[in-house]
């Protein structure tokens, strides 16, 4: 569809409209037990339509693709727009929407067609006997989801962006049961390995290699110890710190969150608008970044849905928090420096404040160092249950392996490892980070906000950290 | 709606080739978003949307898709035939599906039903001026909800509803909170602004200082919103047969080791509410009810025909995913006039947030306290306290701690709107318990 065409010949009076186009196969093939669960694609299309009218904005998202239906749209939402004008929570101007020009491809080696249906269900299916690495071993699942979209943005003011993407995740998941004793292992928590990727994501010798290993630790914790209850050192793996990260860093630096918009759906958060510049987040070892161009990361662009350019910013350095998880519309509103995240799910959402890139930059502590350093504690690895507060402070988390940390040395595995904090002292704790060598990349399809409700994707990477002084304990 | 999806699918079913099974799903909505920050419209809009699922078998292999539709016939036809087309093409290279169920349904039904809701341009109008100068957050859905079924058999479905809800969220100025869902079919002026009313003087309750409680075991109230957030766990690793015979479930001990939970609690699926259709993916139609938890006791469990086929066991044709549609609990005696002072001296909780299995084989569940959530002295309000969290077994507090059962059931509608607009509501009670785990 030529969607230029189709914006010089809507005929409204709008003090700015944009066009935003999205297209996108979701697959999804699921193999449980080495039988198909699941082959299937998810194919979306449509437009949103958005107005400024006096100060407000308003939308039309339509799976009508032709003139005459956004034509329609269109003035459905000057409507809703000139209504609502007279209720306005903030008067927008046109700087809302910056002029953006550009495009954006993600990187990939091989395309996502160069496996077939037939090939990629015989791989997941020899995945889920490499798992099966006993008859311990009752259930195996293996899952592959490839995205492939199309976004194409215009608006009056010449803001021309298009944007492509191929994205892969990819889990493989083993439970053990033995008399009353069940446990899981994935691959670093469910659908971890999320990435802006191609099919080379899936080179058999090395899932198969991966899977041997997951369904041998699901069996190790059947008999291994309970997690001990105390107050001791905590090492994360990257794996984990993707969920320490997103939950009580990223949602918390959200400034529509801080302005209130999310209060009766996600909640709101401890951070204050005065705390920007101010608030001491954490030990001078952590240092967060807003990244959309690290390779192969989950959610790399180059221009957000408001249109503002996509650079790499430092949210909090040294400890310091010093700028917002916010785009135009919150910068506005706030004062707040902010970045490129004002994003939608797809063409049927408005966009908001999301995560995109949200990472934690590597220090300078090797992993053998880090461990020497811990007299007690536990090393703690893939996450398996999350909670936290709507005011982003007091959380709980899961993970499905632990590691005692007796005397500098990795000694007994634990099974059902726990931890509990409220965010800022939990991050002051923080007192080892590791170097580069222990810095991995992951993301997430699943992250979920807003009213009406939007599920998102984003990438976080971290590396290995030590945090001290912390609530352990184990399961039921 | 209903037009074109009749029309797709009497075009699609006479181009089927021999030995091709097909199932197909509509689903589909016409909303309106208006989303309120400080009793002001932060953003409003419109969403029209259509999708098509297909579920294409040949030769003991099954495969899947969808497509969203423009609501233009020959369009969408065409996409529709594109769609078949490459269903074809996947379905021969896929391995054989030996628990693949053939959509051999023939149960027809229709229901529509039509509510008055506002028109777009008018709701920041009939919304907004009676919430004068009160902080409220929330977010107003209204329009129609569309679900279609149908299949190579002939069997047939389709039901369409409308409806508006209004979810929310009261401020004071000290951040506590009161939360409350307007819901309905028909939009009744006088009663919002009664209803909204009602709220803001909850809200004055909030204003009392706080009290800041330590970690520890309380006796505690759950209203039954928060009971609904509880029962919405067992849609997750819960009732589900498959999870259960996959080890993923919570009630594996039920099952397994004959645990129970307190005989003052009964749990069904019950459809008789009539909020959401009865009919599944595969144009199946459950029962009425389902007897779940009956007085403590595992009775029965969710079952797909999938499920069914894998584990020979009888289907009571749950979804695929067996996940909860119509969850009710039984009421008990407790009388709504007697929480407080029944409670004695505890907490009262309204509403939980963030709930996610601390350990899901355990029954253990951690979540938030969240809104009007109060510490009570002798049967009497004294203060609101600041959240908490705890951390539990649902066969410690559904099990020897649960004391008491309200006897009033409350309907708590399910205003997600993730996947398109839920039409779903929870069903169930207030409940007191001896003891609830508070940790941090």
């Amino acid at each position: 569809m030529d969607l230029h065409q189709i914006l010089s010949g809507i005929d409204v009076r709008a003090d700015w409209i944009g066009l935003r186009y999205v297209k996108e196969n979701t697959g999804f093939r699921l193999v449980r037990d080495g039988k198909p669960e699941a082959n299937t694609r998810e194919s979306k299309q449509g437009v949103m339509v958005e107005v400024l009218v006096n100060g407000q904005f308003a939308y039309y998202g339509t799976s009508r693709l032709d003139k005459p239906g956004i034509q329609a749209a269109a003035e459905r939402a000057v409507k809703l727009a000139t209504a609502a004008s007279k209720f306005s929570l903030h008067s927008f101007g046109v700087d809302a929407r910056p002029v953006a020009k550009g495009s954006y491809s993600s990187p990939y080696q091989t395309a996502a067609d160069a496996f077939s249906p037939g090939e990629l269900s015989d791989l997941l299916i020899k995945a889920t006997a490499e798992l099966k690495v006993s008859d311990k071993v009752v259930t195996t699942n293996a899952m592959a989801r490839t995205v492939e979209t199309e976004s194409h943005f215009v608006a009056s003011n010449g803001s021309d962006v298009d944007q492509k993407y191929l994205m892969v995740s990819a889990d493989y998941s083993a439970i053990a049961h033995d008399g009353s004793v069940t446990q899981k292992r994935t691959d670093g928590g469910l659908l971890a390995k999320s990435y802006q990727a191609g099919m080379e994501v899936f080179d058999e010798a090395a899932v198969l290699a991966r899977c041997r290993n997951i369904g041998a630790e699901a069996v190790e914790l059947l008999t291994a110890e309970e997690c001990p209850t105390g107050t001791m050192d905590l090492v994360l793996a990257p794996d984990q710190m993707m969920l320490q990260i997103h939950e009580s860093v990223g949602h918390a630096l959200e400034i529509d969150r801080i302005l209130g918009d999310e209060r009766n759906y996600a909640g709101w958060s401890f951070v204050r608008l005065d705390d920007f510049g101010k608030l001491q987040y954490g030990s001078p070892l952590m240092n967060i970044t807003f990244d959309p161009y690290v390779e192969n990361q989950f959610a790399s662009y180059a221009y957000d849905d408001g249109g503002l350019k996509a650079e790499k910013e430092f949210l909090i350095k040294e400890g310091l928090l010093i700028r917002g998880l916010g785009g135009m519309e919150s910068q506005l509103r706030s004062g707040i420096n902010g970045v490129a995240n004002f994003r939608a799910s797809s063409w049927n959402r408005a966009p908001i404040d999301r995560m995109a890139n949200l990472n934690l930059e590597p220090g300078t502590s090797t992993q053998a160092e880090m461990i020497a350093s811990v007299e007690k504690g536990v090393f703690m690895t893939s996450n398996r249950s999350w909670s936290i507060d709507d005011y982003r402070n007091k959380f709980q988390f899961g993970c499905e392996y632990g590691k005692l940390i007796e005397n500098g040395k990795l000694t007994k595995t634990v099974k059902n490892p726990n931890y509990r904090a409220i965010s800022n002292p939990f991050w002051r704790s923080l007192k080892m980070l590791g170097n580069r060598d222990t810095f991995e990349v992951y993301g997430t399809p699943f992250c979920g906000k807003g009213e009406p409700n939007q599920i998102i994707r984003v990438g976080h990477a971290s590396p290995l950290c030590l945090f001290e002084g912390v609530e352990i304990f184990g399961g039921a | 709606m209903e037009k074109l999806f009749k029309q797709i699918n009497q075009t699609i079913m006479t181009e089927l080739r021999e030995g091709e099974y097909l199932g197909m799903g509509f689903g589909g909505e016409q909303s309106n978003f208006t989303r309120i920050n400080a009793a002001k419209v932060r953003q409003i809009g419109n969403v029209d949307e259509a999708d098509l699922g297909f579920n294409l078998i040949l030769n003991g292999r099954r495969s899947t898709g969808s497509i969203s539709l423009s609501g233009d016939f020959d369009e969408d036809l065409t996409r529709a035939r594109g769609e078949l087309t490459r269903l074809r093409a996947e379905v021969v290279q896929l391995p054989e599906d030996p628990y693949l169920v053939l959509p051999e349904s023939t149960e027809t039904s229709h229901n529509e039903m039509h509510g008055n809701l506002p028109d777009a341009e008018a709701i920041p109008g009939i919304l907004l001026p009676a919430m004068g100068e009160v902080d409220l957050t929330g977010i107003w859905a209204s329009g129609r909800v569309f679900q279609g079924s149908a299949n190579s058999s002939g069997g047939y479905h389709w039901f369409a509803s409308d409806s508006f809800s209004l979810d929310y969220s009261l401020i004071t100025p000290s951040e506590k909170m009161v939360k409350a869902t307007y819901a309905g079919t028909d939009w009744d002026q006088t009663a919002y602004e009664a209803f909204l009313a009602d709220s803001i003087t909850k809200l004055k309750l909030m204003s009392l200082p706080p009290k800041k409680i330590k970690p520890g075991d309380y006796r505690t109230f759950i209203a039954a919103a928060g009971v609904s957030d509880v029962l919405s766990m067992f849609s997750w690793g819960g009732v589900s047969e498959a999870a259960i015979r996959q080890s993923e479930s919570c009630l594996g001990k039920m099952r397994n080791e004959n645990v129970k939970l307190s005989q003052l609690f009964s749990f069904t699926e019950d459809f008789s509410s009539g909020f959401t259709p009865r009919f599944n993916g595969n144009g199946e139609v459950a029962p009425e009810q389902t007897s779940l938890i009956n007085q403590g006791e595992l009775a029965g469990t969710l079952v797909s025909t999938r499920t069914a086929k894998e584990y020979g066991v009888e289907s009571n044709f749950a979804s695929e995913g067996e996940g909860m549609r119509a969850p009710a609990m039984a009421a008990g005696s407790l009388k709504e006039s007697d929480i407080l002072n029944t409670l004695g001296t505890g907490v009262y909780l309204s509403n939980l947030h963030y709930l996610n299995w601390s350990d899901m084989i355990g029954g253990r569940i951690t979540g938030m306290t969240r809104y009007a959530c109060f510490w009570v002295e002798d049967g009497k309000i004294v203060a609101p306290i600041e959240n908490m969290r705890f951390d539990d077994s649902i066969y410690s507090f559904l099990g020897e701690n649960l004391e008491a059962v309200t006897e009033k059931l409350h309907i708590n509608p399910d205003v997600g709107t993730y996947d398109g607009r839920e039409l779903s509501a929870i069903v169930c009670p207030g409940i007191l318990l001896k003891s609830f785990s508070l940790t941090l």
